[in-house]
């Protein structure tokens, strides 16, 4: 179903194609190290038509057109949190219907094959957005869906999301005598998702910035619903250093907290260094070096909160043997 | 911000933002900015690909050059350098 041919990215010609045709333009105001700026960049790098892009709520749609600016160099279209996959489903479907009556046909200025791209932060997708993905996944339209997870409403100030790690402290979930941080684990998206039974499903970390963009082309060449979970770091909500920002990245594959695999018409299969770490179980890092990066951690490793670190690598590791029988290691 | 305030006669129909935001300087954000060692820079374009702010201009032969208008000094191209090359100075 996936193209045959993979598409190897090479990272000279994408910065030429890039430096010429500027789709996300400097000048947008996400903080300094956010990694959503990264993904952004890395999905327009990958785009093999003309995009259109749908973004719902989240902090990518705030920071990049803050009036009368805009960072935009393609055709973009702000949503509610709810609406954005149902907006692209829209406009997916709008070009089907445009292309069978021939509406342009021989205008020169409109062009009816392109690819439609949905962006959605972890609040517009595991919370508020849930049911508009669903629908849209339901209804077979060909968009692509990327989800920058940076586990909670960053934008607003830093409240809990069912995105949201366990332990982690956000401004709705804080450190105190009755709770030490969020005392529930994150929502399974990914298997939602696959259980829409979607022709691509992949998470993606951009610190493996190969496998990141080799990903966001198969969704951009599934033939039909495409859904990308993507880890951004938060420099401002996660309290990380900002230069940081691909190290934790890098910290969140290697310790397994965030696994690099794709899902193809529902058969799991580990890519990038998730592979290695799956062979060679050594290569396996202990979830400390992950957590004691982000102040949002900080109090885990007080003597009397040691259990939530173990509480915390027990997930891990059961998430990451369900993980591995379902690849087949 | 000194131009006089424009009537809502001259705004656009709707809110739409009609201007590229390369015309903001971003740049004044930042604290530390990064300056490359050409002696050093093996032209990987690493620091290209981790930019945020698509701050790095490289042809993909020559050395890449920071527009130091818009780079925020978040230091990740310094972090991530494989050679060291990128230095973080304060400006």
């Amino acid at each position: 179903m996936v193209a045959k041919a993979i598409w190897r990215p090479d990272i000279k010609e994408l910065a030429r194609i890039e430096g010429q045709k500027r789709p996300v333009e400097s000048g947008h105001r996400l903080c300094a190290g956010c990694g959503a700026g990264i993904i952004i960049r890395q999905i327009a790098m990958t785009a093999r038509k003309p995009l259109v892009w749908i973004n719902a709520t989240g902090c990518v749609e705030v920071a990049t057109t803050i009036f009368p600016y805009t960072s935009w160099n393609i055709p973009w279209a702000h949503n509610a949190f709810e609406n954005a996959a149902a907006v692209g489903s829209g406009v997916e479907a709008a070009r089907k219907k445009l292309a069978r009556v021939n509406r342009f046909e021989g205008d020169p200025d409109v062009e009816l094959d392109y690819d439609v791209i949905v962006l959605g932060g972890d609040g517009g997708t595991y919370d508020i957005g849930l049911q508009a993905i669903s629908g849209a996944f339901e209804r077979r339209h060909k968009i692509m869906y990327v989800l920058y997870d940076n586990e909670a409403y960053m934008n607003t100030g830093i409240q809990r999301s069912g995105g949201t790690p366990f332990g982690a402290r956000t401004t709705t979930t804080p450190v105190g005598k009755v709770i030490k941080g969020k005392p529930l684990f994150k929502k399974p998206i990914m298997d939602i998702m696959v259980a829409h039974g979607i022709p691509y499903a992949a998470t993606v970390s951009p610190a493996y910035w190969n496998d990141a963009l080799v990903k966001f082309r198969k969704g951009f060449e599934a033939e039909g619903p495409a859904f990308i979970h993507a880890f951004s770091t938060c420099p401002l909500g996660w309290g990380s250093a900002p230069e940081d920002t691909v190290k934790i990245m890098k910290l969140a594959v290697e310790t397994c907290v965030f696994p690099l695999y794709e899902v193809v018409d529902g058969e799991y299969r580990l890519t990038g260094p998730s592979v290695s770490i799956a062979k060679n179980p050594d290569r396996k890092k202990p979830v400390e070096e992950y957590l004691k990066l982000q102040g949002r951690f900080r109090h885990m490793f007080k003597p009397e909160n040691k259990w939530m670190i173990e509480k915390f690598q027990e997930w891990v590791d059961r998430q990451w043997e369900t993980l591995l029988k379902r690849a087949g290691y | 911000m000194s131009t006089p305030m424009v009537g809502w006669k001259d705004l656009p129909m709707a809110a739409v933002p009609f201007l590229s935001a390369k015309e903001y300087p971003t740049g004044e954000w930042a604290v530390f900015q990064p300056k490359i060692d050409e002696s050093k820079c093996v032209k990987c374009g690493l620091c290209w690909m981790y930019c945020p702010d698509s701050v790095y201009r490289w042809d993909g032969e020559s050395v890449p050059v920071p527009d130091l208008d818009h780079c925020k000094g978040c230091g990740i191209c310094a972090t991530e350098c494989p050679t060291k090359a990128i230095e973080m100075v304060r400006i």
